[in-house]
């Protein structure tokens, strides 16, 4: 299939009076894939998703979105994407068919074919048995399916989801992930931004890593992990810093960081095959081992090499986040 | 296609108006309220008071109620119209708002949509007010035939529909440039006090001091009492020992005026939306 870029950023720049929010960042995304931006709160993803979205006025920089520049021709960029709000923004006082109704409306889109639509849509996120329930009485998954059925109405191009699953229990969120899987292939571009790891590794064929404005890496998430090598070491021993000097001596382990009470060592050889290697070594020179464990690198792995820290998590979403993570398993 | 986007706010604003019955209810029990208690104690005193002064032979006399009644009128108009942007607010508090701007739809079609929906729901209850007001006693269109009295409710409805429009187009620039409701509210207090007061909605203006004068002369409220009157109850009666007259270029000149303040305020909300940024 021919590839061809349907949202082109270049050297973008945008800043709160001093504050630099989105710091000349430039990335391409392809028609027809999902492309996650991953990265903390207050990276600048939404920042930069208002840019191309046309919400905020382009400072400095190009942005070309289907084929219109956001700073020539908003109104042609308007008509050719959808979005899904971080925050719900859904009237209270209004049923799921006046929502879809009311945005093809906005649209200008025909009475015959928005009644089309309607019917398509609420089927499509299953919410046809809550066509004329007043939002104020679904639940929160729910609601976040009407706002992806919104974002859809127009038949946009590119569809833009601004944290599509913050706030949603573990298993709305798997469910929220099928439709969107199911709504790109339909053929609609996705432009998302998390800062979920498992979000952006299961769910986008594309990610970039953003962190205080700037985008650190780009890639497929599979090229993202192997870049860290084949897999992790981590140990806990009676003398870190003389595990640390031997490690150093391996030649299949690349890079050692520290990591709570112990060490993880980065090997780009099969880690089931070195690890009694290492064991071995250990004993050999005295020192015992209290922990060990060997895993293949994850998203979270790979922002804390591109990053050199964390995935910060602000304290109000953390219960969340982890309740979301301990879902998973 | 002929671009009718504002009705999209229109058909919104309107949906929700008329699904809260609470809302919908008392907005229009209010000004009937208003017209029923204030008026008709005002109406006892100054009919009283009024009794004492003499009358101008050949000049139809009319009653308190009557007089105060187009200046209630004129009052709900201002106060439900300075409200009537709030829904802009809220909508930008909500996050709503975002939609709405996000979309191609031009933003002029916002403050015309919100404008003609706070004019409908204004159109409503002067109606209200004029039937109930007929109903305790206030002589409006009296002697009218059918068909004067149809060209009257059209001259009312034109001064109240630019009037309001005027009110609203302030409304939604305010609303549209303030972060809180509390902020508006404010705002809206402090701007009604002096247009209600300096004006002829509730007494005649003939014995202000000269500054007072000044201020009623240009403001919008008085124009459209002037109206009121004009239309409803005529163009030469005597109310409260005052002889009141009004010639048609007088009220074509009322008629500007609130044309004027129309198209101002609409300059402003067009200014402000063009440099509102929501997100």
């Amino acid at each position: 299939m021919e590839e061809r870029t349907i949202i082109e950023v270049d050297g973008l720049v945008h800043r709160y009076g001093d504050f630099l929010a989105v710091d000349h960042i430039s990335f391409g995304v392809r028609e027809g894939e999902i492309f996650s931006f991953l990265g903390p709160n207050g990276a600048g993803k939404s920042t930069a998703i208002n840019v191309l979205t046309t919400l905020l006025p382009i400072q400095e920089g190009r942005v070309v979105v289907a084929g219109h520049d956001v700073s020539k021709n908003p109104a042609k960029v308007r008509e050719s994407i959808g979005i899904v709000f971080q925050e719900v923004t859904l009237d209270r006082d209004m049923t799921c068919r006046e929502i879809l109704e009311f945005h093809g409306r906005l649209y200008s889109m025909q009475r015959e074919e928005r009644r089309r639509r309607i019917d398509e849509l609420l089927e499509l996120v299953a919410l046809d048995h809550k066509r004329d329930t007043l939002t104020r009485h679904l639940s929160g998954g729910m609601k976040r399916r009407l706002e992806i059925a919104r974002g859809l109405m127009t038949r946009p191009r590119v569809l833009f989801l601004d944290e599509p699953t913050i706030g949603l229990d573990p298993q709305t969120r798997l469910k929220m992930w099928d439709y969107i899987k199911a709504v790109n292939e339909e053929g609609t571009t996705i432009f998302l931004t998390t800062h979920y790891m498992d979000e952006a590794d299961r769910l986008s064929d594309r990610v970039s890593i953003i962190d205080h404005g700037k985008i650190i890496t780009t890639g497929r998430s599979y090229e993202l992990k192997n870049m860290l090598g084949e897999d992790l070491v981590y140990l806990e021993t009676s003398d870190n810093s003389a595990t640390r000097a031997l490690l150093e001596q391996l030649e299949s382990v690349t890079r050692i960081s520290e990591k709570g009470h112990g060490l993880v060592a980065v090997v780009n050889s099969d880690g089931t095959r070195l690890l009694p290697h290492i064991m071995e070594t250990l004993g050999q020179n005295g020192i015992t081992l209290e922990t060990v464990n060997l895993k293949k690198p994850s998203m979270d792995d790979v922002f804390v090499h591109f990053t050199g820290k964390e995935l910060r998590d602000e304290g109000a979403e953390r219960p969340v986040t982890t309740a979301a993570r301990a879902g998973r398993r | 296609m002929a671009r009718l986007g504002f009705l999209t706010i229109y058909w919104r604003d309107m949906l929700r108006f008329v699904r809260f019955k609470t809302v919908l209810v008392s907005s229009l029990v209010q000004p009937a309220l208003w017209l029923a208690f204030f008026g008709i104690a005002m109406a006892a005193n100054f009919d009283r008071l009024a009794g004492s002064v003499p009358t101008i032979p050949g000049v139809p006399v009319v009653s308190y109620l009557t007089y105060m009644a187009a200046g209630v009128i004129a009052m709900t108009t201002l106060f439900t119209s300075l409200f009537g942007g709030i829904v802009l607010l809220f909508d930008k508090n909500w996050g709503l708002m975002r939609e709405i701007m996000a979309s191609p739809l031009p933003r002029n079609d916002v403050i015309f949509g919100i404008a003609l929906s706070g004019m409908t729901k204004s159109f409503i209850q002067a109606g209200i007010i004029m039937v109930f007001g007929i109903f305790i006693g206030a002589e409006f269109f009296l002697g009218y035939s059918a068909g004067q009295t149809f060209i009257s409710l059209l001259g009312i409805l034109l001064f109240l529909g630019i009037f309001s429009l005027g009110f609203l187009f302030l409304s939604a620039a305010i609303s549209i440039s303030l972060e809180s409701p509390e902020g508006l509210q404010g705002i809206i207090t402090l701007l009604t006090m002096p247009i209600f007061f300096a004006s002829n909605a509730l007494y005649p203006v003939n014995a202000f001091p000269p500054l007072l004068q000044i201020i009623s002369g240009i403001n919008p409220l008085t124009h459209l009492v002037n109206g009121i009157r004009f239309f409803a109850i005529g163009d030469d009666f005597q109310s409260i020992g005052i002889h009141y007259t009004a010639t048609t270029g007088e009220i074509a000149l009322s008629l500007c005026v609130l044309a004027i303040f129309a198209a101002i305020m609409f300059a402003l909300a067009y200014w402000r939306f063009q440099k509102a940024v929501v997100t």
